[in-house]
């Protein structure tokens, strides 16, 4: 039965070997350039919402397969508590902060360790606001800790079954992954060539484009 | 999909530029990474993070200067409590894979170079300065929010946790709200 739950130096080597892999499909999929990040903001490049949900359902589809085969036990899973308050606001502020920082801390790290000094300021920032959350964690606690704060379940707010619910996000899924190709090629296609003179191009293809500007 | 780099900028840019690795498409990239998740779920029974650690390294960086603050803290005073350990936590050793990871990534794809990556309307100081402030801004958001968009967004989308779904949608807003009045950085 699944989850393994091995002994604490296995599980341990087993999140290095799987850090591994995480920091190797984020560089891969070009998740350490700023500017890449950023596009999704513009609507120039969906890459971040692509692989988010494509990695989103891939996980809950095996989690359903399995569940259903009887080989995991999901209710053993930890899942995030939800809060609503602190997670809406926390998030509008995150997605601020990914915006004007042009990361988020995982694809930072792995910017960071292929040379980007951007990474290297925002990691140093988010040191900061970590620090400054700590310092204002008296005000704070009430609050971040508001909401329901156990255990809820898109299957229990809906009210549908887990395989019901996985059926919709999938969908959702593939319903954004229609809209972003046709966003991308409405904003890049044919016809929406960039000129060499536009500023406003963010050529996203490239890490290494032009805005990159060499360290000091 | 990625074109390599045909027209190279500097000499400076960094090792190893002169052809960068097509990037992966984003659905394969994405199967990959759901795979990567689904292996912790079903190993360890908890998914992927990055903000977590990052905290506790914080912490414990703070703690050689004010060590008593850091003790009594009430956010992170329990990784310094007796019996406690602050690296004992799957999260710090998932951020060393991350590094070794992206490192080898970085190193075979072209794509390793000391470079400030910036918009083309925007100085290189100040892009660290916007850095800096973007990442003290999502610094805030994450403890804020418990986890950020790897341990909230991803391992809490993929177990179906409602305020994960919650928390991934703010981002999005906060994102394209905020985009607009940031486009100097960036267009």
């Amino acid at each position: 039965m699944m989850p393994i739950h091995p002994q604490t130096w296995v599980a341990y080597t087993f999140a290095i070997l799987a850090g591994f892999g995480f920091g190797f499909v984020l560089e891969r999929a070009g998740f350490g350039s700023s500017r890449k990040l950023a596009a999704q903001f513009y609507l120039r490049d969906m890459t971040v919402l692509k692989v988010m949900f494509t990695a989103i359902v891939t996980a809950m589809l095996g989690l359903v397969v399995l569940r259903t085969a009887g080989v995991l036990d999901f209710d053993a899973l930890y899942v995030n508590p939800t809060a609503l308050p602190p997670q809406v606001v926390g998030g509008l502020v995150f997605g601020v902060g990914f915006a004007v920082g042009g990361y988020c801390p995982g694809t930072a790290i792995v910017a960071a360790v292929t040379g980007k000094l951007d990474a290297v300021a925002f990691l140093g920032g988010a040191a900061f606001g970590i620090l400054g959350f700590a310092g204002a964690y008296g005000k704070l606690e009430h609050f971040a800790k508001s909401g329901a704060n156990q255990r809820i379940l898109l299957t229990d707010w809906l009210h549908l079954s887990f395989g019901t619910v996985a059926v919709l996000v999938t969908l959702l899924a593939l319903g954004m992954f229609v809209g972003a190709e046709w966003i991308e090629r409405k904003m890049r296609g044919p016809g929406a060539t960039p000129k060499a003179t536009d500023k406003g191009d963010t050529n996203v293809h490239d890490a290494h484009a032009d805005g990159v500007s060499p360290a000091e | 999909m990625a074109n390599a780099s045909t027209h190279d900028d500097s000499p400076h840019v960094g090792s190893g530029h002169f052809r960068a690795k097509p990037l992966w498409d984003p659905y394969v990239a994405g199967v990959f990474l759901g795979l990567v998740l689904l292996g912790t779920f079903l190993v360890v029974g908890r998914g992927l993070g990055a903000s977590g650690a990052l905290t506790r390294i914080t912490a414990k960086i703070t703690e050689f200067v004010a060590p008593s603050w850091v003790h009594a803290n009430g956010a992170i005073g329990a990784y310094f409590a007796p019996g406690a350990h602050w690296w004992d936590d799957w999260l710090v050793f998932e951020l060393v894979g991350v590094l070794i990871g992206g490192l080898a990534a970085g190193l075979t794809s072209g794509r390793f170079g000391a470079v400030i990556e910036r918009g083309p309307r925007v100085s290189a100081r100040s892009r660290l300065l916007f850095a800096f402030v973007g990442g003290a801004i999502v610094g805030v958001g994450a403890r804020l929010a418990g986890g950020c968009t790897s341990g909230q967004a991803l391992t809490g989308g993929a177990t179906l946790a409602l305020g994960s779904w919650a928390f991934m949608f703010s981002v999005f807003a906060g994102g394209y709200g905020a985009a607009y009045f940031v486009r100097r950085l960036w267009t």
